[in-house]
C-alpha cells in the first residue's frame, strides 16, 4: 500500500508540475506580449494607415485587408463544405465508395501542412488561374485550408438533428431538398456556426499560407484582385524584416491575438450552449 | 421542377461539392507534381538525397540540392516536441478530471483553448526575443533544435491536452467507481483503468498532434537558425523542409524553386505516411 | 436551396473567367495601358518585386508617387536581387529591383536605374570588445578556422556565425569580396532578411553578421546594441559610401526591360529625382547625385 501511495505522490507531483510550468510559461508569453504591445493599441493604431514601412502609424487597411480575406474565405468554403456535409451526413452515400474516399482525402487535407497549401495556392491561384498575389488568391487558398474543419463541425450538427425529424418530413411528403432547407438546416445551423467560427479562427491565425499568395503590400486594398497584407503577415515582416519594427509587431500580436481569442470564445460560447440545447429535451 | 426531380438535382450538386472538396487533396498533389517535374527531370531524384549539400541554383547543374538533412531536422523536431509535449499533455487532462476542484478545472481549460487561440508567428515573436536570447546564455548560438522542440512543445500542447481532456471524459464512470470499490490507489486507477479505456481517444490525439508539429513553419523559421546540417546535438542550429520553403520561396527561380515544391511534395508523403500509420495502426488496437 | 445555387454558380463562373486569363501572368499588371505623356494624367498599377533591402525605400517612393498621381497604384513585393532581374523578364513584375549591379549576361536583357548606393559591413554585438577586424579574419571565421574571440582580441566565447539564405545578393557580394565559396562557409545561424541578422546579433554577444549599411545604421540609431565594423579600415559610414572609399559599397537599382515607356518612365524618373532623396536619406542610403 505505501508503494501506491508513494507512487501516487509522484504522479499528483507531476501533474501539478507540469499544468503549473504550462500556465506559467503561457502567462509570461501573454504577459510580455500586453506589457510591450498594449499601450500602443488606441483608436488610432486600428484606423490609421501604417507608415514608414510599418514602424509609425497604424494597422488599419491591414484590418481591412485580413477581413476582406476572411470574407473570400468563407463565402467559398461556407457552400462548398455545407453541401459536401450535407451529403456526408444525410444520404446513404457516406457508406458508399464515394463518401468513404472523400472522407478519407478530407482527413488527409486536415494534416497538410500550410506551408504546402501556401506552394499550391500560388501555383493554382496566382499562376495558373492569373490571380497574382491578391486577397482573392489569398482568401481560395485559405478556403481549402478550412474546409475540413467546416465540414466536421456542420456533419456533427446534421448528425446531432433528431431522426423524428427526417421521418416527420418523409411522412408529410416533403421532398428531399425541402426537408433538408426548412427542417435539417435549422437543426443543423449551431453546428455550422461552430465550424464556421473554428474556421475563421483556421484562417485569421495563419501566415504561411498567406506568404506566397496575398503577398506583402500594405495600403488600403481596392479590389479582391489588389495584393494585400493579413494582419500575420504584417507581425511577421516588421519582426523579421523592419528594423525598429518590434513596438508596433507587439501590438499587431495583441491585436491578432485578441481577435482570435473573441472567435475562439465565440465558438466555445456556441458549442456550450448547443451541447446544452441538445441535452435538453427537444 | 418535380420533388424528385428537384431531389435528384440536389443529390447531383451535392455530389459535386463533396466530389469538389475531397479532390483538393488530389489537386495539391498534382500542382505539386507538376511544379516538381522540372527539378525532377533536370536533377533527379536520387540527388535529392545524395548530394553533398544544399546549395540550390537557378539550373540545376549549378547547384547542390539534398534535402535530407532537413527532412532530418523535421523529423527531430516533431519528435523531440511529442516526446514533450504528450507527457505535459496527459498530466494537463488528468489535472482537470482527476486533480483539480471543479473551478480551477474549468478555467485551466479555458488556459489551454486560450493557448490554442495563439497564432504561430506570435509564438514565433515570443521565441526569437525571448527565447533565443535566453538559450544563447547557456550555448550559443541559441537558435537551435532546442529552441524549436520547445517552441513547437507549446504549439502543439493544447492540442493533445483537449483531446486527451476528450479522451477521458469518455471513460466509463463505472469503471472508475469500480476501481475506488476494489481500493484502486488513485495512479493505478489511472494507469491502469482510465489510461487503457482511454486508449484511442489518447492515440489519436497524439497523432494529430504529430501532423500538427510536422508542418509548423513560422515559429521554426523564426527560432531555429535555418542552418541546413543534421544537427549533432541539441543546441545546434538547422532547418526543417517547412521553413526552406517559406524562407527560399520568395528568392527562388527556375531549378531551385522547382526544388522547393520537391520538397512539398516529401512534406506531403509525410503526412499522408502518418495518416496512414495512424488508420493501420488504430486497426490493429481496436481489438486488442 | 435557391440562395445557395446562385452562389455556387457564381463562383463557378468567376472561376471560368479566371481560367480564360493569360497563365503564368498577373492580369493585374496594367502599366503599358497607362498614358504617361506631359500633362496627361498617369492612371494604372506598377507591381514591383525583388530585392528585400530596396523594397522599403521603394515602397516610400511608391506612397509618395500615388500622392502625386492619385489614378496610380504601386505594388511593392520582396522576393531577393534575382527575383528583381527575372520578374520583370517575365512580365510577372513591370519594375524589378536588385540590391547590385547586373552581371554582363543580365545587362543584355534588361537595364538597371540606380536609384541609391549602399554598402555591406560587419555587424558585430555592442558588448563585444573587438573593433576592428582584417579581411582575412573576417574570411576565417566565416570558414570556421577561426572558432573563438579570443584568437581575435575578444573573450573566451565561441563565435555565432550568421550566414545569409541563398538567393540573396548580400550573399554572392560579401562571398566575392571575401573571396569564399558558399559551401566551405561554417554557419552557425542562416537568416533571411536583414532585420533578421540584426536581432540576431543584437540579440547575442558573440554573434558576427553582414548587412546592409543603411540598414544597420538605422537600427544602430534607433538603439539597437549593435556595432559597424569598419571594412579594411574604412569606417562602415553613409559618408565613406558617399564618396566611394568604403570598400564593399553596391548600387540600389530599378531593373526594367530596355527603354521603359509611360507609367514606369515616369516612375522612374521620379524616383532618381532630388524629391525623394530625403527618402532615401531616412532609410540610410546615399543618393545618387
Amino acid at each position: 500500500m505505501s508503494r501506491g501511495r508513494a507512487a501516487d505522490r509522484l504522479l499528483a507531483l507531476a501533474v501539478w508540475v507540469s499544468v503549473l510550468a504550462v500556465a506559467a510559461v503561457f502567462f509570461w508569453i501573454l504577459g510580455s506580449l500586453l506589457w510591450s504591445g498594449m499601450g500602443r493599441v488606441t483608436w488610432a493604431f486600428l484606423t490609421t494607415a501604417p507608415r514608414d514601412a510599418g514602424r509609425a502609424g497604424g494597422i488599419g487597411p491591414i484590418l481591412v485587408s485580413t477581413l476582406l480575406i476572411l470574407g473570400v474565405c468563407m463565402a467559398v468554403s461556407l457552400p462548398l463544405g455545407l453541401g459536401a456535409a450535407v451529403l456526408l451526413s444525410e444520404f446513404a452515400e457516406a457508406g458508399s465508395l464515394f463518401g468513404r474516399a472523400v472522407r478519407r482525402s478530407l482527413d488527409v487535407l486536415a494534416g497538410v501542412p500550410s506551408i504546402v497549401f501556401g506552394l499550391f495556392g500560388t501555383a493554382l491561384f496566382c499562376q495558373a488561374l492569373g490571380l497574382g498575389y491578391s486577397i482573392f488568391a489569398g482568401g481560395l487558398t485559405l478556403a481549402c485550408m478550412v474546409l475540413p474543419i467546416l465540414i466536421r463541425a456542420t456533419e456533427e450538427g446534421f448528425r446531432s438533428a433528431p431522426s423524428e425529424y427526417r421521418r416527420a418530413a418523409a411522412a408529410l411528403g416533403m421532398s428531399r431538398a425541402s426537408a433538408l432547407w426548412h427542417v435539417l438546416l435549422p437543426a443543423a445551423a449551431p453546428g455550422l456556426l461552430v465550424g464556421l467560427v473554428l474556421g475563421m479562427g483556421r484562417a485569421l491565425a495563419e501566415t504561411a499560407a498567406l506568404l506566397f499568395t496575398s503577398g506583402y503590400v500594405d495600403r488600403m486594398p481596392e479590389s479582391l484582385l489588389d495584393s494585400a497584407r493579413a494582419l500575420s503577415i504584417h507581425i511577421y515582416d516588421l519582426s523579421m524584416n523592419v528594423t525598429g519594427g518590434d513596438p508596433n509587431a507587439c501590438a499587431t500580436a495583441v491585436v491578432l491575438v485578441a481577435l482570435l481569442l473573441a472567435v475562439n470564445g465565440l465558438a466555445a460560447w456556441m458549442t456550450g450552449r448547443w451541447l446544452s440545447r441538445r441535452v435538453l429535451p427537444a | 421542377m418535380s420533388p424528385s426531380s428537384k431531389d435528384r438535382l440536389l443529390v447531383w450538386v451535392l455530389r459535386a461539392c463533396a466530389g469538389l472538396s475531397g479532390a483538393i487533396v488530389l489537386l495539391i498533389a498534382v500542382f505539386l507534381v507538376l511544379e516538381s517535374l522540372p527539378a525532377l527531370r533536370n536533377v533527379g531524384f536520387a540527388r535529392f538525397f545524395s548530394d553533398p549539400s544544399w546549395h540550390p541554383a537557378r539550373y540545376a547543374a549549378d547547384g547542390a540540392y539534398n534535402l535530407a538533412p532537413m527532412l532530418a531536422g523535421t523529423l527531430l523536431a516533431m519528435a523531440g516536441a511529442v516526446a514533450l509535449a504528450t507527457p505535459l499533455g496527459f498530466c494537463a487532462a488528468l489535472f482537470c478530471h482527476f486533480y483539480a476542484p471543479p473551478g480551477l478545472a474549468r478555467a485551466c481549460r479555458r488556459l489551454i483553448e486560450l493557448l490554442a487561440g495563439i497564432p504561430s508567428v506570435v509564438y514565433g515573436f515570443w521565441g526569437l526575443v525571448t527565447l533565443v536570447p535566453l538559450l544563447n546564455k547557456v550555448q550559443p548560438p541559441g537558435a537551435s533544435l532546442l529552441a524549436g522542440i520547445l517552441i513547437l512543445a507549446l504549439m502543439i500542447l493544447p492540442t493533445i491536452a483537449l483531446m486527451a481532456d476528450g479522451a477521458l471524459a469518455n471513460v466509463p464512470a463505472e469503471y472508475l467507481r469500480g476501481a475506488a470499490a476494489l481500493g484502486l490507489s488513485r495512479s493505478a486507477t489511472i494507469v491502469g483503468v482510465v489510461f487503457p479505456a482511454a486508449k484511442s481517444g489518447l492515440f489519436t490525439g497524439v497523432i494529430l498532434e504529430t501532423g500538427r508539429a510536422a508542418g509548423e513553419t513560422m515559429a521554426l523559421l523564426m527560432v531555429c537558425g535555418n542552418v541546413v546540417q543534421v544537427p549533432k546535438s541539441l543546441f545546434d542550429p538547422m532547418r526543417t523542409l517547412t521553413a526552406n520553403i517559406a524562407l527560399e520561396m520568395g528568392y527562388a527561380l527556375g531549378d531551385h524553386r522547382s526544388a522547393l515544391f520537391v520538397s512539398g511534395l516529401v512534406l506531403l508523403a509525410l503526412i499522408v505516411a502518418l495518416a496512414a500509420a495512424a488508420e493501420w495502426l488504430s486497426k490493429g488496437r481496436v481489438y486488442e | 436551396m435557391p440562395r445557395a445555387f446562385t452562389l455556387l454558380g457564381l463562383l463557378a463562373l468567376a472561376g471560368c473567367g479566371a481560367g480564360v486569363g493569360t497563365p503564368n501572368a498577373k492580369p493585374a499588371t496594367k502599366a503599358d495601358a497607362a498614358h504617361a505623356a506631359d500633362g496627361e494624367k498617369l492612371e494604372g498599377k506598377l507591381v514591383v518585386t525583388g530585392s528585400s533591402t530596396c523594397a522599403p525605400l521603394v515602397a516610400e517612393i511608391g506612397k509618395r508617387f500615388e500622392q502625386r498621381h492619385p489614378g496610380v497604384r504601386v505594388d511593392v513585393q520582396t522576393g531577393g536581387s534575382s527575383r528583381g532581374v527575372a520578374d520583370p523578364q517575365t512580365g510577372i513584375a513591370d519594375l524589378g529591383m536588385a540590391s547590385r549591379a547586373l552581371k554582363e549576361d543580365e545587362a543584355r536583357l534588361v537595364q538597371a536605374h540606380t536609384l541609391a548606393l549602399d554598402g555591406i559591413c560587419v555587424i558585430l554585438n555592442k558588448a563585444n570588445p573587438v573593433t576592428e577586424l582584417g579581411d582575412a579574419q573576417v574570411a576565417a571565421i566565416y570558414t570556421g578556422k577561426i572558432g573563438t574571440w579570443n584568437e581575435v582580441g575578444g573573450s573566451e566565447a565561441a563565435i555565432t556565425v550568421v550566414n545569409k539564405a541563398e538567393g540573396r545578393s548580400t550573399l554572392e557580394l560579401f562571398l566575392r569580396y571575401f573571396e569564399l565559396k558558399s559551401a566551405n562557409v561554417k554557419a552557425s545561424v542562416v537568416i533571411g532578411d536583414n532585420e533578421q541578422g540584426l536581432k540576431t546579433v543584437a540579440g547575442n554577444p558573440d554573434a558576427i553578421g553582414y548587412v546592409s549599411v543603411g540598414a544597420a545604421e538605422s537600427a544602430a540609431r534607433s538603439g539597437a546594441p549593435i556595432k559597424l565594423l569598419p571594412m579594411n579600415g574604412v569606417a562602415a559610414t553613409v559618408e565613406n559610401i558617399r564618396n566611394g572609399s568604403f570598400p564593399l559599397a553596391r548600387p540600389l537599382n530599378l531593373v526594367t526591360l530596355p527603354n521603359p515607356t509611360g507609367l514606369k518612365k515616369a516612375f522612374i524618373e521620379f524616383a532618381l529625382s532630388k524629391e525623394v532623396h530625403d527618402l532615401i536619406r531616412e532609410q540610410s542610403f546615399v543618393p545618387v547625385e
